[in-house]
């Protein structure tokens, strides 16, 4: 039973705190010589502890600027001027991240936004998914298992968001980090490669971009954790989520929308 | 017409060396296949991840069961990475000599097409080590030999001309 008067710290937290203050070595408090990554192991797995999330603001999002579409092809090796998809018409091609224009047809309010995988807490994609290839992480991360995909694509007609793409010719010269290939869907992972390495400090490429680009309209985090930046933001701003009427609880989130 | 002829006569032949009990002189003649040797060894003492008769048998139960590791539950240990398989069975591309997958010249094919058995993984996984890769294992990555790696020898190493 916890105790109200006790202050709210996990017992992992507190043996991090703890392991954290000895290997960096403090030479005035708060400062470190050594950054101490707040990643897990390599070898243990994501837990439901977390569930990472992104508050974009769209308000920050300039017109006509597509940096993070431009950061996530570099990253996970999609589309562009070097795309190695050769053959496929341009709605074919692979989109993991897009730039979408809405308009209120009311009031003539206009907003630019980056749509993607919003992945859902309820992924109607891994619902509808006949082998399992679709699945979702134990801390929230929606992702194709292309070893097992047989390409039905059942999954893209099922997302709301438009968010799955297919890949309709032999690729090769992938990136170790994203692997895809001719016969599977594939969509936006959240830089599962950065959070993996980074943990909470990770910066999905997209949010690298865009910050690069000096907008700084994304914002990555652990919603589970009260304290993160994200959970902060959402805190004092709110979220839209889009198409909330569908119970989905996408972990990515709006704002100015 | 020719070639029938021929295929006629080593048939004839194959059987006339059964029936005189020499099956194991045609046996002989099939060469076994020449697989490329790796660019590094993990420590002096190993040359691979685990003992290369474990790894002759065994590599794709690692390789399976570290797929499914790695993409649903998160865990990226490097040991049985495919990544890692490919940095050091494959001449990085700074060597001049790219080896693709088609090719029996690369390390999974060079045994794979000589068993007949068809992988799968190269039709999303990069078949050739990423630009400027060099090091390999956590445990401590060895170049060939005995010598402890020099600044010369890394240099050499990450520049490709290891053999």
């Amino acid at each position: 039973m916890s105790d109200a008067s006790k202050p709210e710290i996990s017992r992992r937290r507190f043996i991090g705190g703890g392991a954290a203050a000895a290997a960096g070595l403090a030479i005035a408090p708060g400062v470190f010589l050594t950054e101490v990554s707040r990643a897990r192991p390599a070898d243990q797995p994501a837990s439901a502890e977390n569930r990472w999330g992104m508050l974009i603001d769209t308000t920050k999002c300039a017109e006509g600027c597509d940096a993070c579409v431009r950061g996530c092809q570099q990253e996970n090796g999609w589309g562009g001027p070097n795309s190695n998809e050769k053959h496929s018409s341009a709605l074919q091609k692979s989109q993991w991240i897009r730039i979408v224009n809405v308009r209120d047809k009311e009031t003539g309010f206009a907003a630019t936004l980056p749509m993607m995988c919003q992945h859902c807490e309820h992924p109607p994609c891994v619902d509808v998914c006949p082998t399992g290839a679709s699945m979702k992480r134990a801390d929230g991360i929606v992702l194709v298992d292309r070893h097992i995909c047989i390409g039905c694509r059942y999954c893209m007609m099922a997302c709301p968001y438009k968010a799955r793409s297919f890949v309709h010719e032999d690729l090769r010269d992938q990136l170790p980090t994203a692997p895809r290939g001719k016969g599977c869907v594939e969509s936006c992972t959240l830089c599962v490669h950065r959070v993996d390495r980074d943990g909470p400090d990770a910066v999905p490429a997209c949010a690298e971009a865009c910050a690069a680009e000096g907008h700084d309209a994304f914002i990555f985090g652990d919603l589970n954790d009260p304290n993160s930046r994200i959970s902060e933001a959402l805190a004092k701003h709110g979220g839209t989520k889009i198409r909330d009427d569908l119970g989905l609880n996408q972990g990515v989130r709006y704002r100015g929308i | 017409m020719v070639r029938l002829l021929r295929l006629l006569r080593s048939l004839l032949l194959a059987a006339g060396l059964a029936s005189l009990g020499l099956p194991l002189a045609v046996q002989a003649e099939v060469p076994l296949p020449k697989v490329p040797e790796a660019q590094k060894r993990v420590s002096e003492t190993q040359g691979c991840v685990e003992p290369v008769e474990v790894m002759r048998k065994k590599h794709y139960e690692f390789l399976e069961h570290q797929r499914d590791d790695t993409l649903r539950r998160g865990i990226r240990t490097r040991k049985y990475s495919l990544e890692e398989c490919i940095n050091c069975h494959v001449p990085p591309p700074e060597s001049g000599k790219l080896v693709r997958i088609e090719s029996k010249e690369h390390f999974c094919n060079s045994c794979h097409s000589y068993a007949a058995v068809h992988i799968d993984c190269f039709q999303c996984h990069r078949d050739t080590p990423l630009p400027g890769k060099v090091s390999g294992h956590k445990t401590g990555s060895r170049l060939l030999g005995t010598a402890p790696p020099t600044m010369e020898s890394l240099k050499l190493a990450s520049e490709g001309d290891v053999r």
